[in-house]
């Protein structure tokens, strides 16, 4: 694709999404963090997470601003203006993904460390690692204009949902065991259901970045493998 | 022989073999539309003496809706817009191939047997300058029901009225109706120009950039005109101005260098356009 005649309208756009870029590699950054303080017990860690949201909402406003701007000083058409779109759409997601992470942080005081058991961190640990390489392989294809490296990343979604259905059984059953578990155990399943929650914006991202990058809607139907709804004790 | 197999391929590039006639022409319709026609321009080529200016357009005009032609200077769309009203009749030289079919009544307007004259009465032009008649602002409007034949001084009178209502400009100029036309304002003169136009209850309705020389306000005031417009007539714009053929028309034709390159609904050219050049056009790039 080639540059505007006027170059300076160039400049804004990559200005956006270097903005949406920076918010991605924090995101990942704060899911990554947030689930090592969560399992190892690092409170330092979870007190940095929960203060690096605010940078995340800041990041956020910019990008509406530099957004809001554009379409005043421009008025973008078609790809232009599915890209400024697009680009409020997944900084929303992105700043929801901050959000979510921060929440595990805080609950790393009540719920982290060495009671969690093995099986349940190894589960949790792979939900986060999941996540991980979906928020950056979301991102990635975004920048790098690849419409096609975004059109199978929501399929892996379904791995996602799969091993919160596990995690969401495994904690029923140590509740069930042990009434002085519940407490623990209902913090780490907000937890998984956070790190699930995140997979759900990635897979956003991903419909969004699609759209805007081809102008052209995934089919809307989607892998759904999160049976939790109709789980019972 | 290799001299004759040339000889064929030439023959298959050459304009002879696949002539861009109206029969030719009806077989593959590129751009086909679920609106009621008003009129549908069929493989239409047009020359300027030698130089050919407009190269095979298939173009649906949809009834009461707005058609938009957009495109760089020089890429044919006001040559294809004086095309409707046979105004290129006027310099010897020009010569047209292929039908602007105007419907419901099936005639080929571009038909040489067919009188540029009643072509006209059809279909109405608005140009980029206003540009009223050196009369009052009665008169401007009367002299297109004069042309009609139309004698009848209240029949004048009421249709006069009606127009100037219907373009939006009656309240303004009621208690001065024998003033000068050239008294009025350059986005009052267009609206003038627009009744004017009406007078004779064209068929289709043609304007080229009938917006570029006036300011914002009056800009609006004639957008809204159209907007009113569109209700009752089949309207064809020629636009330099994205955002306003992105705001007034249904459909949007884009041309380049006389050809058509894409032609869709508002929705597709201006959110998702297919073809490349489209899209480098209307957001700015490079071709």
């Amino acid at each position: 694709m080639g540059g505007h005649i006027v170059t300076s309208f160039d400049q804004d756009l990559d200005r956006i999404e270097k903005m949406i870029r920076d918010m991605g590699e924090l995101g990942a950054e704060m899911v990554a963090g947030a689930t090592r303080a969560l399992l190892a017990s690092d409170e330092p860690l979870a007190q940095r997470i929960v203060s690096e949201d605010a940078i995340m909402d800041a990041r956020q406003r910019e990008v509406d601003d530099a957004a809001i701007t554009l379409i005043a000083k421009r008025q973008p058409m078609a790809q232009d203006l599915r890209a400024v779109i697009g680009a409020l759409r997944i900084a929303a997601d992105l700043e929801r993904i901050g959000d979510l992470a921060k929440n595990i942080a805080k609950r790393v005081p009540t719920a982290g460390g060495s009671s969690i058991p093995k099986s349940l961190s190894g589960s949790l640990q792979t939900m986060s690692d999941l996540v991980l390489v979906q928020i950056r392989s979301v991102i990635a294809p975004y920048t790098a204009h690849d419409a096609e490296g975004l059109a199978d990343l929501r399929d892996s979604d379904e791995k996602i949902d799969v091993l919160y259905t596990t995690v969401f059984r495994e904690l029923l059953t140590y509740m069930m065991e042990d009434p002085r578990n519940i407490s623990a155990c209902t913090h780490l399943l907000f937890c998984a259901k956070n790190l699930e929650r995140i997979g759900d914006h990635v897979t956003n991202i991903a419909e969004n970045a699609y759209y805007t990058l081809t102008g052209q809607q995934l089919p809307a139907s989607r892998p759904k493998a999160d049976e939790t709804a109709m789980a019972q004790a | 022989m290799p001299e004759a197999i040339m000889n064929q391929q030439t023959y298959r590039k050459s304009e002879f073999a696949n002539p861009a006639g109206p029969d030719s022409a009806a077989f593959s319709r590129p751009n086909t539309i679920p609106d009621e026609l008003r009129a549908d321009v069929r493989g239409l080529s047009f020359w300027y003496n030698d130089f050919q200016a407009l190269n095979n357009i298939n173009l649906p005009i949809a009834e009461k809706k707005v058609t938009a032609l957009i495109g760089a200077s020089g890429c044919g769309k006001s040559t294809l817009l004086r095309c409707f009203n046979r105004m290129h009749d006027l310099y010897p030289g020009n010569r047209y191939e292929g039908e602007i079919v105007l419907m419901p009544e099936n005639q080929n307007i571009v038909d040489k047997a067919i009188d540029p004259i009643r072509v006209r009465l059809k279909a109405g032009m608005v140009f980029q300058k206003p540009n009223p008649f050196p009369k009052s602002i009665f008169e401007n409007v009367a002299s297109g029901l004069r042309v009609r034949g139309i004698r009848d001084k209240a029949l004048i009178a009421n249709r006069v009225e009606e127009v100037l209502r219907q373009a939006a400009l009656w309240d303004e100029v009621k208690d001065r109706l024998d003033h000068s036309a050239y008294a009025l304002s350059g986005g009052q003169q267009q609206r003038l120009c627009i009744a004017r136009t009406l007078a004779p209850e064209p068929e289709l309705i043609l304007l080229d950039e009938p917006t570029s020389a006036l300011d914002p306000i009056a800009t609006a005031r004639i957008e809204e005109l159209i907007e009113s417009l569109r209700d009752h007539y089949a309207i064809v714009i020629v636009t330099h101005s994205m955002q306003q053929a992105a705001r007034i028309s249904a459909y949007c034709a884009f041309m380049h260098l006389g050809e058509l390159v894409e032609f869709g609904s508002n929705e597709t050219i201006f959110t998702s356009p297919k073809e490349k050049r489209t899209q480098d056009y209307i957001t700015g790039r490079f071709g």
